[in-house]
């Protein structure tokens, strides 16, 4: 079986590009917004990302990893032939890869979530037959591309409305939002402690009770919240920056709160997007070392680590210069916009995470500003976006396929 | 480079150039005062000079609004109807081609003000600049507007704002009815055309403060309802 070795380094090599090419480019999505209000300055970014999207990925990664691993493709179609699985999972990572390149160089904004689940359908259809796809699966996915950025459009637009209401709106919005700023804090974190406790710690052998799991959201909750009522107590009022704009300190203390929406946008993206490149190697790894396709054989703990690793390379190689970039671009997204648009990001796409749904953060996060923008909240908004999204799911999917399928023949000509 | 989804989301703001346009709109307009004045001192060389800094200001608010005009596309998303927000701009635009032609009338045909006029006209002009200031108050207060989601407290005190604006306007109103009251008397004493070029000069020293009023009216459509 040396083939079946060499197999399982190159899956390595082509898992550990897809990872960092996603710190590399995807990450500064989540990031940019907290730069581009500057809530966060881009070396703080690199450093919250860095934590949060390691924590993501290995305390909540694990669903979607198994939807890669073994939700699309029907194990039973491979279980005569288990080394195809092998030359499939290769071949999606390449294509994804070499798809993710070519799109870049053109400037096309595609996603790696898309890309990836279009590679592993594509090499199934074409080189297993079209019954070797769980269709009902692949339809929930799709499904969710659709419903993951209207509903954290959605969401966006109720919280957005709430913080209008409950500080903008009253009589003294700055000492409410010192009053509220701190509860809102707590909220973020106990719906992230909440889902991960109940859902994504199944994958680390970690199994709470409710009862556990609630009181280690509870208590995750109250010092996020601790810790963020300590920084907003140290903001007065500064007469200065309210000369032009009166609502300029109200949006310093909602700065601190988008720190906290950073950090969770950080973690969402980091346990969905992970699984992106390490879901076939997975699957790759667990053929390899049993010779068939075992259902229940656990992710490898280091295959986990080395998606992690391979995220923060990329982030920390390429991925701060993008966030530069869109910050720069978007300083019209202020600190209370930031807070609504990544907060309904964050959950949507932390529920996605957990019910194994590889969705895009970034569509989700155009979906969530827009939310934020039915409410009236930003001042223009170029539609034309959504045109391009939908014009990179129309590409993605079939070049994704086309490629995959390619890389599935070569292999399965040279070694079968 | 890669494009990012996210970047190119955002568009650029209008608000603030509508801040911008409207503040030189309000500083060229802010001429017109010293500009009758000379006129009633018969100064010749300070209507020249108070007429090219108005000329100017003109100008250089008509950059922006052309700017601004070109970079809103119809593709873009804004928190108020993009006809709306078009039209304010035309109207803060004709506030500021109302003090050129003033300034080119006066100076152009060597206007000289008969002294029964001088101080109501005075009068006049200086209602139309404080219903621009008036006017450019309310648009300055775009951006919290904006903060606030055109809605609540802010949006009740945008309307007092207009209300005090539409007031403004009716002074100047009055103050126009009784300019054109002294000009009648006077007919028979100047010369025909002068007489008919200064009616169009109160009718013009009127508009600077119609202008101003329809920018606040329009702007009330973006206040939530």
């Amino acid at each position: 079986m040396d083939h079946t070795t060499a197999f399982v380094y190159l899956a390595i090599a082509a898992g550990f590009y897809m990872a960092w090419a996603i710190g590399a480019n995807d990450v500064a999505n989540a990031m940019g917004t907290s730069v581009g209000s500057r809530a966060l300055t881009l070396r703080q970014a690199v450093v919250v990302a860095a934590i949060f999207e390691f924590a993501g990925a290995v305390f909540a990664g694990g669903n979607v990893t198994e939807t890669i691993r073994k939700g699309i493709v029907d194990p039973a179609a491979v279980a005569a032939n288990p080394q195809y699985l092998i030359f499939g999972m290769l071949a999606a990572l390449l294509a994804a890869g070499t798809w993710l390149i070519l799109a870049t160089r053109a400037g096309w904004p595609v996603s790696t979530s898309h890309t990836i689940v279009g590679a592993v359908v594509g090499f199934a259809v074409v080189g297993l037959g079209p019954d070797a796809v769980h269709w009902p699966k692949v339809g929930q996915i799709a499904a969710s591309w659709v419903t993951s950025p209207l509903v954290a459009g959605g969401i966006a637009f109720v919280l957005f409305t709430v913080v209008r209401r409950t500080i903008l709106e009253q009589e003294d919005p700055f000492a409410r939002a010192r009053r509220y700023g701190p509860f809102y804090i707590f909220v973020v974190f106990l719906i992230l402690g909440l889902l991960t406790a109940f859902e994504g710690l199944k994958h680390l052998n970690i199994d709470l009770s409710v009862g556990q799991a609630v009181a280690v959201a509870v208590a995750i909750g109250l010092t996020a919240a601790l810790i963020g009522a300590a920084f907003i107590h140290r903001i007065h009022i500064d007469p200065e920056a309210d000369r032009d704009f009166h609502y300029a300190n109200v949006e310093r203390i909602f700065a601190v709160l988008q720190i906290c929406t950073a950090c969770s946008v950080a973690f969402a993206h980091g346990s969905n997007d992970v699984a992106n490149a390490i879901g076939p190697l997975a699957a790759v790894v667990n053929v390899a070392a049993s010779g068939n396709v075992a259902q229940a054989s656990p992710i490898p703990p280091w295959v986990m680590l080395l998606g992690a690793g391979g995220i923060l390379a990329g982030l920390a190689m390429w991925g701060y210069r993008i966030i530069e970039t869109i910050g720069r671009k978007i300083t019209e997204l202020t600190p209370t916009r930031g807070f609504a648009a990544e907060f309904s990001t964050a959950t949507t796409i932390v529920v996605a995470s957990l019910t194994g749904m590889p969705v895009s953060t970034t569509h989700t996060l155009v979906g969530a500003v827009l939310g934020v923008g039915l409410a009236r909240g930003i001042g223009a908004l170029d539609l034309r976006v959504i045109g391009g999204i939908l014009v990179s799911w129309l590409i993605t999917l079939p070049a994704g396929a086309l490629l995959a399928s390619f890389f599935f023949f070569f292999f399965k000509g040279l070694f079968s | 480079m890669p494009t990012s989804l996210l970047g190119d989301l955002f568009g650029r703001s209008p608000f603030q150039p509508m801040q911008r346009h409207m503040e030189l709109v309000r500083s060229c307009v802010a001429h017109v005062v010293p500009l009758f004045a000379a006129v009633a001192a018969g100064d010749g060389a300070t209507v020249a000079a108070e007429r090219a800094q108005i000329d100017d200001l003109e100008h250089q608010a008509d950059m922006i609004k052309n700017a601004l005009r070109a970079h809103l596309p119809k593709g873009f998303f804004l928190p108020v109807a993009r006809r709306d927000l078009l039209e304010i701009l035309d109207f803060q635009d004709n506030i500021a081609d109302t003090a050129q032609d003033l300034a080119e009338l006066v100076a152009e045909r060597r206007m000289v003000l008969p002294a029964p006029m001088a101080e109501p006209m005075l009068a006049l002009v200086k209602s139309g600049q404080q219903a621009c200031d008036a006017a450019a108050a309310v648009i300055a207060e775009l951006d919290e507007l904006l903060e606030m989601g055109f809605r609540g407290r802010e949006a009740s005190r945008v309307e007092t704002m207009v209300d005090k604006l539409a007031d403004q306007e009716e002074e100047s109103d009055r103050l126009e009815m009784e300019v054109n009251r002294i000009l009648f008397a006077l007919e028979g004493e100047l010369d025909p055309v002068t007489v008919i070029f200064w009616y169009r000069m109160i009718e013009l020293a009127g508009d600077l403060a119609d202008y101003s009023k329809k920018v606040g009216s329009r702007l009330r459509l973006f206040l939530a309802t």
